[in-house]
């Protein structure tokens, strides 16, 4: 059976990204940023790469899956110093944890990585395999 | 089913939010209700922090300008609002808008509906002693650990009070903690006579609420996707919720306006402050977010269908503030050559000088900003070139007088450390009281027939 060769590719050429908090616990939604992607994001950003990918900066993480709408949801726990008003941190609600998780690297097909680094340089209209833009 | 559509307008995102905002969705297209958030899980300390300052505080002050600005078109239009801007004190800040009411000539033409019931402090003790702990939901711990420290406890109070409001005619709801979301199902419900015990339809309103309860953030604003593509947010147009007795709806903004509602704009606002997606629980339901179906229908409409939920539970959130301790951020700006290395070394020498002091806090974060603020260690090496770094170091402790003098020990660092040094004409920084949020669960019925709804008349 041919083997797919893949490359690393980091997630913000593949999905966008919002987060929020509830008290200590900031959450990451991953969205595809193209429906088709959605399938990739779910096989490749594993719990055990999330969990990795912020050791030492959060306590754990809960993952959630939400097909409808090409989306992750990350839970980290203990990541925002005590959260709210208690927090030090610039980020104190966890505001940008969002974009911290799209510097993560998951492996993907070669020709997939060809079209979101095209994509990235030239979004819609010109890209023709990404959602209208309004 | 009939084919009427209600029009409900987010107004505010926050407190704090673009003043401009309601005021155009009052004048610049159609609207029937206009639904104000600005109770943030933090918001609640704040308030109460003001209010044990002066007691006629304790509400969102910017609502009342607000409001003086669009009365007289909510009035001429027969436009509803509804808004949690109450905070701890919901009766001052309606006494506030009909003082504004009169003052505007609209003595006999306002009808407000007053919500109270949320604030559980007064009998805090008792319910203790009947048993609820009210634990923190974070951590477990009980809350006789801090009851001598705690400031307001309000529970999270669903729609229903805010539809019988509606139902005896006020024009305007103002209520205290009540869900960001109960803001905009309770026109649902009220208009579709829907009964509260249709979970689908709750799940439907509980959404819609979501989406539009931040503000812009759902038509354009904070967008991350394709965010230079983003156009005109200089004027955003603010989402609104068309919705349908069925329990569909189309989230849109008014035609004119900059900002854009897309797939992915409305997609963002749903994933934030996100839970479990199967399981998000208010008073008046649970929605289960992977039913969501979304569907671009037109230029800058997208409509929301397929929405299930399941049955509330018996408990309420109670949104709890107690005195923490203090707090204070110092920061100065170091230059390049060698900027990282000098804030560093200023660090360093900060921390040496608060140690020899024999200072104790429980916490002291320093964190460089234009190096690892945002994103800590997953920023990466910290290019050697960086024309600048701003050294922002942060102390918490329950000793006053350590975090006092930590905010001393800030600008001799000028000329006691690390050269090419600048940024601190800010003065000396603010010791801030930390009032933190305690998160509980209590019974339903211990809350509920303390409710009480008032009309109020201008």
């Amino acid at each position: 059976m041919a083997t797919v060769k893949t490359v690393p590719l980091q997630l913000r050429y593949l999905a966008h990204a919002r987060s929020g908090d509830k008290g200590n616990t900031a959450n990451v939604g991953l969205i595809a940023l193209n429906p088709e992607w959605y399938d990739v994001l779910n096989k490749q950003v594993t719990l055990a790469r999330v969990r990795k990918h912020f050791k030492g900066l959060v306590s754990n993480v809960e993952r959630f899956e939400l097909p409808n709408l090409h989306a992750l949801n990350f839970l980290l726990h203990d990541a925002l110093d005590g959260g709210g008003t208690i927090s030090l941190k610039t980020d104190a609600q966890g505001k940008v944890y969002s974009t911290a998780l799209l510097r993560m690297e998951i492996p993907v097909p070669v020709a997939l990585a060809r079209q979101a680094k095209k994509r990235a340089k030239c979004p819609n209209p010109c890209s023709s395999r990404s959602m209208p833009a309004s | 089913m009939t084919d009427k559509v209600v029009r409900i307008a987010g107004g505010q995102g926050f407190w704090g939010d673009w003043l401009e905002a309601p005021v155009r969705q009052v004048r610049d297209g159609p609207i029937d209700y206009l639904m104000m958030d600005y109770l943030a899980e933090v918001t609640m300390s704040i308030m109460q922090k003001q209010r044990s300052r002066n007691p006629l505080a304790g509400y969102a002050r910017d609502f009342v300008p607000l409001m003086e600005r669009i009365l007289p078109d909510i009035v001429e239009k027969g436009i509803r609002v509804t808004s949690n801007a109450g905070g701890v004190n919901p009766r001052g800040c309606a006494e506030a808008v009909l003082e504004s009411a009169r003052k505007l000539g609209l003595a006999g033409k306002l009808k407000i509906g007053l919500v109270t019931g949320d604030d559980l402090l007064p009998d805090l003790d008792e319910l203790m002693a009947a048993g609820h702990q009210m634990r923190d939901m974070e951590t477990g711990r009980p809350l006789s650990d801090i009851r001598d420290r705690v400031l307001s406890a309000n529970a999270y109070l669903g729609m229903q009070p805010m539809v019988e409001a509606l139902g005896r005619g006020a024009q305007v709801v103002i209520t205290g903690r009540v869900t960001d979301t109960g803001l905009t199902l309770a026109p649902m419900f009220h208009e579709f006579g829907w009964d509260f015990d249709d979970w689908d339809k709750v799940a439907a309103g509980t959404v819609a609420g979501h989406i539009i309860e931040c503000g812009a953030q759902s038509s354009g604003g904070n967008l991350l996707k394709d965010w230079r593509k983003v156009k005109g947010l200089a004027n955003p147009g603010f989402p609104i919720v068309e919705a349908s007795a069925d329990g569909t709806f189309v989230i849109t903004k008014h035609p004119g306006t900059g900002g854009v509602v897309s797939i992915p704009s409305v997609t963002e606002q749903l994933v934030y402050e996100m839970g479990d997606p199967h399981e998000y629980i208010t008073p008046d339901g649970v929605a289960d977010f992977t039913s969501i179906q979304l569907k671009q229908s037109g230029k800058n409409r997208v409509k929301v269908s397929g929405i299930r939920g399941g049955p509330r539970t018996d408990m309420l959130k109670v949104s709890i503030a107690y005195f923490y301790g203090y707090k204070a951020v110092g920061t100065l700006v170091y230059g390049w050559p060698d900027a990282y290395d000098k804030a560093r070394a200023a660090d360093a020498i900060l921390r040496q000088r608060l140690k020899n002091l024999g200072l104790e806090f429980e916490q002291i974060l320093t964190e460089y900003v234009g190096v690892d603020a945002t994103h800590g260690r997953l920023a990466g090496p910290a290019s050697p070139d960086l024309p600048e770094v701003q050294l922002r170091v942060g102390v918490r402790s329950t000793d006053k007088a350590a975090v006092e003098r930590f905010t001393r020990e800030i600008a001799p660092l000028v000329l006691t450390g690390p050269p090419s040094v600048t940024g601190f004409a800010g003065g000396r920084p603010q010791v801030e009281e930390i009032v933190a949020y305690w998160p509980a669960l209590i019974d339903r019925t211990a809350v509920e027939p303390g409710v009480r709804v008032e009309i109020l008349e201008a």
